[in-house]
C-alpha cells in the first residue's frame, strides 16, 4: 500500500530477552496505560469504581473486535478503510430483519452475514481483481454507508427484541460484560493465529516481502482474500454489539471508526507498512485508547475534541519511533 | 477510430457526461439548456479546484484526505474574521485564507517528507485535527449569513458573461493549474516523483520536497474552497464539507488519475469532477432520493478504479505482479 521504502537498522547481535522485553513497544504502552489510568482516577473521584471500569471498556471493546483483524491486514501490506460502513450496513440489515419479525437468533446471523458479504466484496476487488486496497476501500466504504442512506435515509431502525440486547448490554460475571469476554476471547484467537501457526507466519513473509513470499510459494492472493473477510466478518460482529448496546440504527452509526481502528492498530505497535506488529501491542492499545476517550468523557470534554486527541495519538505514535530511531542511529534513512 | 476514443480517457468522460446530459434531459426538459449547464459548473466549481489539488498529491503517489477539513477550518476561520472585524477586505480575507489552508498543507507536506510517514495516516491523523480546531476555535456556534458582510457574500455571486465569479475562479484555476502541471519544472517534477521516484531521484528531483509542495498547493486550494464554501452557503460552522474529500478523491479517480502515481491529466480531473457534478444535480430532476448519492459515487469509484486498473495493465506485460516491478516498466505514452 506504500511506496515509503525505510531501511532497516540490522543490529549485530539481538539482545537478551530480558532486555528486548523492557525496550519493546508493548512494554512502553502498558506504562503509558498505567499512567493515564493514574492520571483518570487523580482526575476524577468516579472513576475507582468496579462499575466504572466496566462502562469504560464498552468504549473500545466493539473498535478492539474489528483492530484484531485489522492488524493482520496491515501487517500484511492492505488496508480496509470501509470497517465503519460495514458496521451501518450490518447494522441496517439487522433492523430491517428485526421490523419483519426475525428472532434474536436470526438478527445475530444476518449480522454476522452482512459483514461477510461486504469483507468478501472487498476480497474479490482487492486479492481478485488485484486493485489497491485504499482506494477500493474508500470506495465500498461510500458503497456500503450508501446503501443503508438509501434504505434508512433520515429515520431510524429500532424495535429490538428483548433478548437481543444481551450482546452489548448483558453481562457473564458480576461486571465482566459479554462484550469483554467477547474481546479476550478474540484477542487469544487473534493471538494463537498469528504468533503461532503456519498462517501468521505467511502474513508476515507478505507484508516484509510480497515478492519473496511468492516465490517461496505462498498463495499471497488467498490469504488476502481470506484477511479481507475475516476483517468484513470482525466488523459483523462489531455491528451485533453496538446495535444491541445502542438499540438502534442509524446510516451514520460507527461513523468515523475506521480512523479509530486505524489508529489503535498502530497505536499497538503494527507497523502502517506492513511485516510487523504483535496482537499484545493492539490489546493494550485498546485500553489505551479506552481510558483516553473515557476520561475526557469523566472531565466533560466534547467528542470532537476527543478526536483531536485520538488524531494528535496516531500521528505522535507513528512520528515518535521514527525521530527515536533517527536519534539512535543517526540520519540514515 | 474507437480505439482512439477509448485510448484517450478524457474524450470517453465527455462523451459519457454528454449522454448523460442527453438522458437527464429526456427526463426533464431544460436540463441541458445553456443556463442550467452554467448552473451545473458553478455548483461543481468547488470540487473542480479541490480535485485539482487533490490531482497534484495523488500523482506523487500520496493522497490527502485532509481536505475537506482544511476547508472547514480555513472557512471557519474568515467567516469569524469577517464577523468579529467587518472592516477588513476582501483581499485581505481571500489572502488570509490561501496562507491558512498553505500552513495547513504544509504541515502534511512536513510529515510526509522529513519523517517519511505514508501520507495516508498523516492526513488521516489531521483531517480529524483540522476538524476538531475548527470546533475548537468556534466552539461549537455557526457563523451565520447576517454576521457576515455583504462583499464577503456576494463576491462569488456576480455574475459576468453569464456566469458568477465562482465558476470564473474554477476557469482560472484550471488555467493556472494546468499551466504549472505543463510548463514549469515543478510539474514536471510532480509527474516524475510519482511515475518512478528512484529516476526520479537519478534526474536530480528532490522527490520528498516534491511531495511537501504538492501538498501545499492541495493545501492552498483547499483553503481558497474555505473561503468560497461560506460565501456560497451563507454560512460557516464545524460540519462543512464532511465527507468532500472522498469526493475529491472520487473525481480524481473517475478523471484516469492513477492511484499509484504518476499518470493523470488536469483536463481528467476536472472532467471526473464536472461527471460527479452532474449527476449531484440529476438526482433530483430524475426524483433520485439524495440519499443514494453516497451510494452512486461509491459505485462509481469502484467501477472507475476496475477500469483504470485495466488500463494501465495494457500497457506492460508483467510476469509477477509486484508495484516495485511494474515501477520499473517505461510507459511510452
Amino acid at each position: 500500500m506504500s511506496t515509503v521504502s525505510e531501511k532497516r537498522h540490522i543490529p549485530d547481535q539481538l539482545g537478551t530477552s530480558a532486555s528486548r522485553l523492557f525496550a519493546s513497544w508493548e512494554t512502553f504502552l502498558l506504562c503509558v496505560a498505567v499512567l493515564i489510568f493514574i492520571a483518570n482516577s487523580l482526575a476524577s473521584p468516579y472513576f475507582l469504581n468496579a462499575w466504572n471500569l466496566s462502562d469504560a471498556t464498552f468504549n473500545f471493546t466493539e473498535k478492539a473486535l474489528i483492530a484484531f483483524a485489522m492488524a493482520l491486514l496491515i501487517i500484511a501490506g492492505e488496508i480496509d478503510l470501509s470497517v465503519a460502513a460495514i458496521i451501518a450496513l450490518a447494522s441496517t440489515a439487522m433492523g430491517a430483519a428485526a421490523q419483519t419479525g426475525v428472532g434474536t437468533f436470526g438478527i445475530v446471523l444476518i449480522g454476522i452475514g452482512v459483514g461477510l458479504g461486504c469483507g468478501t466484496v472487498n476480497a474479490i476487488l482487492v486479492a481478485g481483481l488485484r486493485l489497491p486496497s485504499i482506494v477500493v476501500t474508500i470506495g465500498t466504504m461510500s458503497l456500503f454507508r450508501g446503501i443503508s442512506y438509501i434504505v434508512l435515509g433520515d429515520k431510524a431502525y429500532g424495535g429490538y427484541p428483548a433478548s437481543f440486547a444481551y450482546f452489548g448490554q448483558g453481562y457473564v460475571f458480576w461486571v465482566i460484560s459479554f462484550e469483554f469476554v467477547l474481546f479476550a476471547v478474540s484477542a487469544c484467537i487473534f493471538a494463537v493465529l498469528l504468533h503461532a501457526t503456519n498462517f501468521g507466519r505467511r502474513i508476515y513473509a507478505i507484508g516484509n516481502n510480497e515478492f519473496a513470499a511468492r516465490f517461496s510459494g505462498i498463495h499471497v492472493e488467498r490469504i488476502k482474500f481470506i484477511l479481507f473477510m475475516l476483517t468484513g466478518l470482525m466488523s459483523g460482529i462489531a455491528a451485533v454489539c453496538l446495535t444491541s448496546r445502542l438499540g438502534s440504527t442509524r446510516p451514520s452509526i460507527a461513523q468515523g471508526w475506521e480512523l479509530e481502528v486505524v489508529t489503535m492498530v498502530v497505536l499497538g505497535g503494527i507497523s502502517i507498512l506492513g511485516g510487523s506488529g504483535r496482537v499484545g501491542g493492539v490489546v493494550i492499545a485498546g485500553f489505551v485508547m479506552g481510558l483516553v476517550t473515557f476520561g475526557l468523557g469523566l472531565l466533560n470534554v466534547p467528542g470532537i475534541v476527543m478526536s483531536i486527541f485520538i488524531g494528535l495519538l496516531l500521528i505522535a505514535t507513528i512520528t515518535l519511533p521514527i525521530l527515536i530511531r533517527r536519534f539512535r542511529y543517526g540520519r540514515a534513512s | 477510430m474507437i480505439k482512439l476514443i477509448f485510448r484517450f480517457r478524457e474524450m470517453l468522460l465527455v462523451i459519457i457526461i454528454a449522454i448523460l446530459l442527453a438522458v437527464f434531459s429526456t427526463r426533464a426538459p431544460g436540463f441541458a439548456k445553456p443556463g442550467n449547464l452554467a448552473n451545473i459548473f458553478n455548483d461543481s466549481s468547488i470540487l473542480i479546484i479541490l480535485a485539482l489539488g487533490q490531482m497534484t498529491v495523488i500523482l506523487t503517489k500520496s493522497i490527502d484526505l485532509s481536505v475537506a477539513a482544511n476547508v472547514a477550518f480555513t472557512g471557519m476561520i474568515v467567516g469569524m474574521l469577517n464577523a468579529t472585524y467587518p472592516d477588513v477586505p476582501l483581499p485581505a480575507i481571500i489572502l488570509v485564507a490561501l496562507f491558512i489552508g498553505a500552513i495547513l498543507g504544509a504541515i502534511n507536506g512536513l510529515f510526509v517528507w522529513k519523517l517519511n510517514i505514508p501520507s495516508i495516516v498523516v492526513t488521516l491523523g489531521t483531517l480529524t485535527i483540522y476538524r476538531g480546531m475548527a470546533f475548537v476555535l468556534s466552539g461549537g456556534a455557526w457563523v451565520n449569513a447576517h454576521q457576515m458582510t455583504e462583499p464577503f457574500l456576494q463576491a462569488p455571486r456576480h455574475l459576468f458573461l453569464g456566469l458568477p465569479v465562482l465558476g470564473w475562479a474554477a476557469i482560472i484555476i484550471v488555467t493556472v493549474m494546468y499551466l504549472v502541471m505543463s510548463r514549469t519544472f515543478l510539474g514536471r517534477a510532480i509527474y516524475a516523483s510519482g511515475g518512478n521516484p528512484t529516476a526520479a531521484v537519478y534526474a536530480g528531483i528532490d522527490v520528498g520536497r516534491t511531495r511537501f509542495f504538492a501538498f501545499v498547493i492541495s493545501g492552498t486550494l483547499a483553503g481558497l474552497c474555505g473561503y468560497l464554501w461560506v460565501s456560497r452557503y451563507a454560512v460557516a460552522y464545524v460540519d462543512i464539507a464532511a465527507g468532500f474529500e472522498l469526493d475529491s478523491v472520487a473525481a480524481c479517480v473517475i478523471g484516469g488519475i492513477s492511484t499509484l502515481g504518476g499518470i493523470g491529466s488536469v483536463a481528467g480531473a476536472v472532467l471526473g469532477a464536472l461527471f460527479l457534478g452532474v449527476i449531484k444535480n440529476a438526482l433530483p430532476v430524475i426524483n433520485i432520493s439524495p440519499f443514494s448519492q453516497m451510494a452512486i459515487s461509491g459505485a462509481v469509484i469502484i467501477a472507475a478504479v476496475i477500469f483504470n486498473a485495466r488500463q494501465e495493465r495494457r500497457r506492460g506485460r508483467i510476469i509477477l505482479r509486484d508495484r516495485g516491478a511494474s515501477e520499473q516498466i517505461e510507459v511510452v505514452v
